[in-house]
This record gives C-alpha cells, sequence and structure tokens, in this order.
C-alpha cells in the first residue's frame, strides 16, 4: 500500500506576489497529494522527506541543495514555485572544458573574472528571480548574478578560480534551471551594447525642447520693450545653439534616411519631414541672425521630441521575443563523437564527414548520417511535421533534425551541419528575402509620396502668387507652408496607433515582428494551416477504445500498471482515468519499444504493440494503437488520437467569411475524412520544401497568403508567405522565424486579429483627415504670410497630440469592445 | 535686469546636470529591463524566525 500524505501548501502571509502564477497553482493544488517542490500531483512513488511530499528525486534534490544552503526563502515568495525534475535528462556538459568553446560562449573576461549570460526557458515567477539573485549563497565563485525577467536571461559574473562555465553550468542545472545553449551561441557575433544611442537622442531632444520653449516665452507674451531688445537677441543665439544638436543628432537619423530614399528615387515618410526640419530650422536661423524675428525653433524641437518618442512607443513593444531564429537555435551545441572506442564531447562546428556520433533516447541528430549499429526510430516531427515514429534499420540515411526515441544508435556522418537537408532548407534564397529590417511602414511612405508632392504645391503657388507683390513676404509664406505643412502628425499616427494596438495584443501573448505585419494582415485574403501542433493541441488527446468493454476493475488495473511507465503513451492512457490510487503491483518489466507487463491485483495485465500483445506487425500503420491483454486474453486496444484545438471550427467559419482557407499538412491522410467539413482544399503528406513551393504556387495566383503553422518544418513556408504565424503552447520557448506568435490559449482571436488589424488601418486614415484639416488652418495662414511662432508653436503639438490621442484610444477600444465577440464578420 | 542673463544661465546648467544624469542612468543599464526591478523590491533582506516557521 502506499501512504498518501496530504499536506497543506506552504501559506506565507508575506508572500504578496502570487498573483503571477496563481493560475496554474490553481490547476496544481486541485489534484490529490502536491509535490512541496513543484506542485505537481505525485502519482505514485511519492518520496517523502522531514515530512514533506516529492514527486521524484530531482525535485527532492533540488529542496535539499536550497534547505541545506539556507535559500528556503525561495518557498515563501512563491506558492509551490519549482519546476517539475521528472522527465529531466541530465545533459553532459564536458564540452564546456574547451577553452575555444568557452571563449565564444562569454561575453567578457579578465583572467580572473568572467561575465557570461543565459538564456534559462525555466524561470517563470518571482522565487526564481530571487534564487538565481543569490546564487552566490551556493557557490561562493558566483561573484553577482542578475536577472531579466521578460527575456528569461540571467547574467552571472563568477571568478575564474572557484568555478568552470562548466560546473556553473551543471549547478544551475542542478537547482532546475538548465540553461539552454545552442549552436547559435558559438556562431553570434558578439552582440554589440543595447542600442542606447536612441535614448540618448530623446534626452537631448526633451532637454533642448523643454529649454527652447523657455527661452522663447517672451516671444509667446509679446514681450516687447526696447530694453529687452539684448535679451531677445541673447535668448535668439542661446535657442539655435540649443537647437543645433537636436537637429544635427536626435535628428539626424530623419534627414539621414530622407536622403538615402531619395538617392533611391523613393518619396518615404522621411522626406516631408526633412523638408519641414529643414525649413523651419533655415528660416528660423535667417530670422535670428538677421534681428527680423524669433524663429520656430521651439516647434523644431517639439516635432524631433515627440517623432523620437513615437518611435520610442512602437520599438518598446516587441523586444522580448525573438523572431528571427533560424535552425542554429534549435540544435544542441555538441554531440558524443566516438573515437578508438571512447565518446568524447565535440562541439557541432567540428564535427567531419565520417566522424561516428552517438545519439541517445531523446537527442537530436545533428547532421545527415548514415546508421551504422543500434535500432533507430526517429521522431521526426521536428522537422516534416509527421507524428508517426520512423524506423531505420542499419544503412540507412537519417536526416538532421530527428530525435532519436529508443536505446543508443551509432551513426557515421556524411554532411557537414551546416550542408544537411535541414540547413539547406534554411539556407534558400526565399530566406534571404526581405531580411532588411522595416521599420517605417509602408502605408505611411505611400501617404508620404502623395503628401511631398502636395505640399511641394501648395507652396509653388504661394510663391507664384506673392512674387510680384513682394519678395520678401513670398519668400516668407513660402517656408511657412513648408513649416506648417510638415506631417509630423501622419508620421506619428502609425507607430502610435499600430504600436498601441501591438503593446495592447502583447498583453494577451500575441506578439508581432513589427508594425508592418498588421498592415500585411490586414490584406491577407488566402490562409493556409498547417496540422500538427497548429489546429491540433500537443496537450490535449484524446484514447479511443475497441474491443471487448473493460470494467472498472479492469480500468483500475490498466491504470496501475501505466502508471508505472514513464512511456508518453501510458502517460496518456493514464491520464484519461480517474483513481484514487494504484492496486498492488508486482513482477513488472518493461521492454523497450513493445510494451509493458506485470501482476496486477492477482491478474497478469500486458499493455503494448501488437507485436507484444498478438505477435504479429500492426496492419493498421496509420494509427498508434495499446493493445490490452489480461490473464493472456486479448481484450481491446486504445487509439490515440490527437485532438484539435478549442474553437477550431468555429475560427474556420468565420475565416471563411473573408478568405481561403486551406490545410498543408506533412502529416500522413489519415485524418482527412474528419478534416473535410471544415478545409475544402487539404493537402497531405507535404515535404518542407513542397510547402514553401505550394505557398509560392498561391502566391503567383494573385493570393496574399497568412501561414499558420508551428514548427521547424514550416520555416520554409512561413517565410515565403505574407504573414507567418506561429502557433505555439510555450512563446518563451521554440519559435522559428516568423512574423506573429499567437500563444495556443488565445487560438479562438485569430479571425479577430485580421479584423483588428483592418480596423486599426481605418483608424489611421482617421487621423490623416484630421491632421489634414489642422493642417488646412495652419496653411490658410501660412499662404497669407501671416504665420506667427505662436500660431506654430499651438497648432503644431496640438494636431500631433490630438492625432496620437486618437490613435491610441481608438486602437485600445477596437481589442476591448470585440474581444469574445462572436460577430466579427456578419454573414453577407 | 541683467540678473535674469546670470539666472538663465544658471538654469540651464541645472538642466545640463539632470540631462547628464538622464544619460548616467542609462549607460547604467536602466532602461534595458524594466520590469524586473518591480519584482526585486519585493524581496526582503533577511528572512525573519516567523517566515520559518511557515
Amino acid at each position: 500500500m502506499i501512504k498518501i500524505i496530504f499536506i497543506l501548501p506552504h501559506l506565507c502571509d508575506s508572500c504578496t506576489m502570487n498573483q503571477i502564477s496563481s493560475d496554474s497553482y490553481l490547476r496544481k493544488t486541485s489534484g490529490q497529494t502536491n509535490c512541496c517542490h513543484c506542485g505537481d500531483i505525485c502519482d505514485t512513488d511519492v518520496i517523502v522527506l522531514e515530512g514533506k511530499p516529492f514527486c521524484c528525486e530531482g525535485c527532492k534534490l533540488v529542496y535539499t541543495i536550497l534547505n541545506e544552503n539556507g535559500l528556503d526563502n525561495f518557498y515563501n515568495l512563491e506558492k509551490l514555485p519549482g519546476v517539475s525534475q521528472k522527465n529531466r535528462t541530465s545533459e553532459n556538459y564536458a564540452y564546456l572544458d574547451d577553452p575555444d568553446t568557452i571563449a565564444k560562449l562569454i561575453d567578457f573576461t579578465d583572467g580572473t573574472q568572467t561575465r557570461i549570460h543565459f538564456l534559462l526557458p525555466d524561470i517563470h515567477c518571482v522565487a526564481c528571480i530571487w534564487l538565481l539573485e543569490n546564487l552566490y549563497q551556493l557557490h561562493k565563485g558566483v561573484i553577482r548574478s542578475r536577472v531579466d525577467f521578460l527575456k528569461k536571461e540571467t547574467s552571472i559574473t563568477f571568478s575564474n578560480q572557484d568555478i568552470t562555465l562548466r560546473q556553473l553550468v551543471e549547478l544551475l542545472s542542478k537547482i532546475g534551471y538548465p540553461p539552454r545553449v545552442n549552436l547559435n551561441d558559438l556562431d553570434k557575433e558578439k552582440m554589440p551594447a543595447v542600442n542606447r544611442s536612441f535614448y540618448y537622442k530623446i534626452g537631448v531632444a526633451g532637454f533642448a525642447f523643454g529649454n527652447i520653449m523657455l527661452l522663447s516665452f517672451p516671444e509667446y507674451l509679446g514681450v516687447n520693450i526696447s530694453e529687452s531688445q539684448d535679451f531677445i537677441l541673447f535668448f535668439g543665439y542661446l535657442n539655435i545653439l540649443l537647437s543645433l544638436p537636436v537637429v544635427f543628432y536626435s535628428g539626424w537619423d530623419y534627414l539621414r534616411s530622407a536622403w538615402l530614399g531619395l538617392k533611391q528615387k523613393q518619396l518615404n515618410i522621411d522626406v516631408p519631414v526633412s523638408l519641414g526640419i529643414l525649413a523651419i530650422f533655415l528660416r528660423s536661423l535667417y530670422e535670428i541672425l538677421s534681428h527680423s524675428g524669433a524663429g520656430y525653433l521651439d516647434s523644431l524641437a517639439g516635432l524631433i521630441f515627440f517623432l523620437l518618442i513615437g518611435k520610442w512607443f512602437q520599438k518598446n513593444t516587441y523586444s522580448r521575443i525573438s523572431f528571427d531564429r533560424d535552425y542554429k537555435s534549435y540544435f544542441p551545441i555538441s554531440s558524443m563523437l566516438k573515437k578508438e572506442n571512447r565518446e568524447i564531447p565535440v562541439t557541432l562546428d567540428k564535427i567531419k564527414i565520417g566522424d561516428t556520433l552517438c545519439i541517445r533516447h531523446g537527442e537530436l541528430i545533428p547532421a545527415d548520417s548514415v546508421l551504422v549499429s543500434g535500432e533507430a526510430k526517429i521522431d521526426y516531427s521536428f522537422v516534416t511535421g509527421e507524428s508517426d515514429y520512423v524506423k531505420k534499420l542499419k544503412g540507412d540515411q537519417l536526416y538532421a533534425g530527428g530525435r532519436q526515441m529508443g536505446g543508443l544508435i551509432e551513426l557515421a556522418v556524411v554532411k557537414k551541419v551546416s550542408n544537411s537537408y535541414l540547413t539547406q532548407l534554411w539556407n534558400e534564397d526565399t530566406f534571404e528575402k526581405e531580411r532588411s529590417i522595416h521599420t517605417v511602414s509602408r502605408l505611411a511612405n505611400k501617404v508620404a509620396g502623395v503628401f511631398t508632392v502636395l505640399i511641394l504645391l501648395v507652396a509653388s503657388a504661394t510663391l507664384i502668387y506673392w512674387l510680384p507683390v513682394d519678395t520678401a513676404k513670398a519668400v516668407n509664406a513660402f517656408t511657412a507652408v513648408l513649416i506648417i505643412a510638415c506631417p509630423c502628425a501622419v508620421a506619428l499616427s502609425i507607430p502610435f496607433t499600430f504600436g498601441n494596438l501591438v503593446r495592447v495584443l502583447a498583453k494577451q501573448n500575441i506578439y508581432f515582428k513589427n508594425i508592418n505585419v498588421i498592415e500585411s494582415l490586414a490584406k491577407v485574403d488566402h490562409i493556409v494551416f498547417d496540422k500538427t501542433g497548429t489546429i491540433t493541441s500537443s496537450k490535449d488527446s484524446e484514447m479511443d477504445y475497441k474491443g471487448e468493454p473493460l470494467s472498472e476493475r479492469e480500468k483500475h488495473m490498466v491504470y496501475t500498471l501505466t502508471s508505472h511507465s514513464a512511456h508518453p503513451l501510458s502517460q496518456k492512457l493514464k491520464s484519461t482515468f480517474d483513481f484514487e490510487k494504484p492496486l498492488t503491483l508486482s513482477n513488472y518489466q518493461e521492454i523497450k519499444g513493445q510494451g509493458i507487463s506485470a501482476k496486477v491485483d492477482g491478474h497478469d495485465l500486458r499493455i503494448g504493440s501488437a507485436v507484444f500483445i498478438l505477435k504479429k506487425t500492426d496492419k493498421d500503420s496509420v494509427k498508434q494503437n495499446l493493445f490490452i491483454e489480461i490473464d493472456g486474453q486479448y481484450k481491446g486496444a486504445y487509439t490515440y488520437q490527437a485532438q484539435y484545438r478549442k474553437g477550431l471550427a468555429k475560427v474556420i467559419s468565420m475565416l471563411k467569411k473573408r478568405a481561403k482557407v486551406s490545410l498543408l499538412s506533412g502529416d500522413n491522410d489519415r485524418e482527412k475524412d474528419k478534416l473535410s467539413p471544415l478545409f475544402t482544399n487539404q493537402f497531405f503528406n507535404r515535404k518542407p520544401a513542397e510547402k514553401l513551393a505550394h505557398i509560392k504556387q498561391l502566391q503567383d495566383q494573385g493570393d496574399r497568403v497568412a501561414m499558420i503553422g508551428d514548427g521547424l518544418n514550416d520555416a520554409g513556408a512561413l517565410s515565403q508567405s505574407e504573414v507567418g504565424i506561429v502557433v505555439t503552447e510555450q512563446a518563451s520557448n521554440f519559435t522559428p522565424a516568423c512574423d506573429l506568435i499567437l500563444d495556443a490559449r488565445q487560438f479562438e482571436l485569430l479571425p479577430q486579429l485580421i479584423r483588428w488589424s483592418e480596423q486599426s488601418i481605418q483608424i489611421v486614415y482617421v487621423t490623416y483627415v484630421i491632421a489634414l484639416l489642422y493642417n488646412v488652418i495652419g496653411l490658410s495662414y501660412a499662404v497669407q504670410g501671416l504665420l506667427s511662432p505662436v500660431i506654430a508653436a499651438i497648432l503644431m503639438p496640438l494636431s500631433s497630440v490630438t492625432v496620437v490621442l486618437i490613435g491610441v484610444g481608438l486602437s485600445g477600444w477596437i481589442v476591448y469592445r470585440n474581444k469574445g465577440s462572436d460577430q466579427v464578420y456578419p454573414g453577407p | 535686469m541683467y540678473i535674469i542673463l546670470f539666472l538663465i544661465i544658471i538654469s540651464l546648467c541645472i538642466a545640463l546636470g539632470f540631462l547628464l544624469a538622464f544619460f548616467w542612468a542609462v549607460k547604467d543599464g536602466q532602461y534595458e529591463d524594466d520590469y524586473t526591478p518591480a519584482m526585486r523590491i519585493l524581496f526582503e533582506d533577511q528572512k525573519t524566525e516567523e517566515n520559518d516557521n511557515n
């Protein structure tokens, strides 16, 4: 009998920070006995230490380490803060002893102290931050550690004398935070320090804006005493001095971008902006130096300050998620190389053709190779989307990216890592398309072209009108038109409207790569879905039973046996039952790749594959079956079936109202009939390269395609399509290069997402109209040559602020109003 | 009246001081992670006996 202990979860009065993981906490405590470390339900083998239950040895170990080092405050900061140590495979970090590898990984070293930063995907709560920042209490070699919660990164400074990099990594993984070190890290160019100059620019512009405004006050108030003439001059010169860094430092990017645009014969949004900046600056310079006026330098500084704030607003939002991962982020950093009957760890970039590699259960095959020995059962779901394992025999070719599921195999490498099947896909030309970062919206640039022409027309008309009358006034009115028509509001509208939409949606775990994605998404008219992992959930699945009905007692027996096996299918079958505790069990045996057997409650029970139970191969190759045999009598079989995501039918039917919808899967067509009511166009057994070709073909027909996939195998298609959307259960983990990351829980919001994109474009048009109205008012003064600095100083910020408020307000409102509403696309 | 010149210069210097302080903060990395510090402030320096008894 197994004793079940109930304990109350750690309650602490001082704990006020549990809201962060409150939902996971609820899930964790609703069951039976919960592990004291990670909160998972303890199944059969409850390990008890000091009266506290643990679900596995790993969790107990972490608890012991923390307790011994006086770090048990970890358990007070958050309820059940740990990460389950079950199913953790201990990685071999021997490759971290190699000086070359170390040099590539670390950020900085002076010989005695070294700084490095790691990605620790397991960071999830406030207690994690506390523990990791108190790492120095665990090991004296750690000098300082700092956590960046959103990036899930920890930067650690350690003393070379007291701890090696390998020991540090092993320490981290021992307390439950194994760093993710992958091939990409080896390859990275040393990241330049975060771009701080942008903040300097904002600071300079803000500083100058405030001071110039202060110095312009006499002008606003109309102070005009003869003796104050000296002051006016002094203020003017001071203003010029203050505006120089604003124009030539803070505003330099706009001038440069406009110049580059003009050189390529493009009228981008920066052209009219730069035109305005230069017009204001030169006119003000002339007025002040010729003592004929006070100039408009306050408006100029304000304009550049607002523009930079807009840029910051749109940029600030999506810094925490990496959208540009390539295959290197998926590959481990090292593999075990077999040399003279010894296994030595070697980093992947050093693997040569002809090398023999040892791959164990759960490990990724790093390079295309041939199977030398062992029984290979490869999970290619990563590469092709095919969810069934593929059996390979000696001499068969194995492709990089497959995961070995079974015992140890030995491989002979036939291609270098960088030339393998998977990496070639990434190196295809299409991936190079438009890798350059478009930060300026296409829509804005289109409008800018029209705008520039319009401004120049009005300005020249003014000039021609006044020229015969009064030359001075003509130049005056001409520059005034350029000043007041500066499309400040137009330049601000998109960053704020789209930036706000992106920000609001990021809070709901929907992440845009940049604001351009909104424009592309609004235009999409063909939506292509991947199957595995995209419309099916990897978490929920169904077990169908066929055969002689099982009694409650027999089900209980099946539950008991499966709870002893760590095999994923056993675990899935087990989770379909709801029994309090297992029955007595003896003679447990597990034959790898075949099945499990034991004496349960006095009966012989065997569960496993067709070969194991029926002594023949499974004819039904399209499904994964688990056969049940009790006391030598065949009872029936459970069939594993992936579950479709919640609301799939609704999502598809809503999308169908506005776009074509099709399915493009790498998997076999066993679910074809089940899916045909949803998708009119279904394509199965498509290899990654074929998926890419398919998307291209659709585009050639004139369709604007959004591809919705889940992983590496879609990488080509995701990149080729106008909008590549990734559906993921964990945004911080593996997401390939794409335009939009959608948390799986928000899958149902997909149709709304497109609607929101359309609406936000409409909002931008509304703000354009408003900006235009302000411009008409300002222009009516300007063409008459009556534009005073005060009018400019009021009108320009006013139009900007109106545009910003309307853009931000409306874009936030559409999301909150529309969320959860079914009637996104009213029928025709 | 010319005292204003003096005052303006002083006010500019003070403003410049704030600008430099801002530069300092940026250089120090204060604008790189604006989320974690908000969580970090909730840690207690030393756990008390009471906490142990929980």
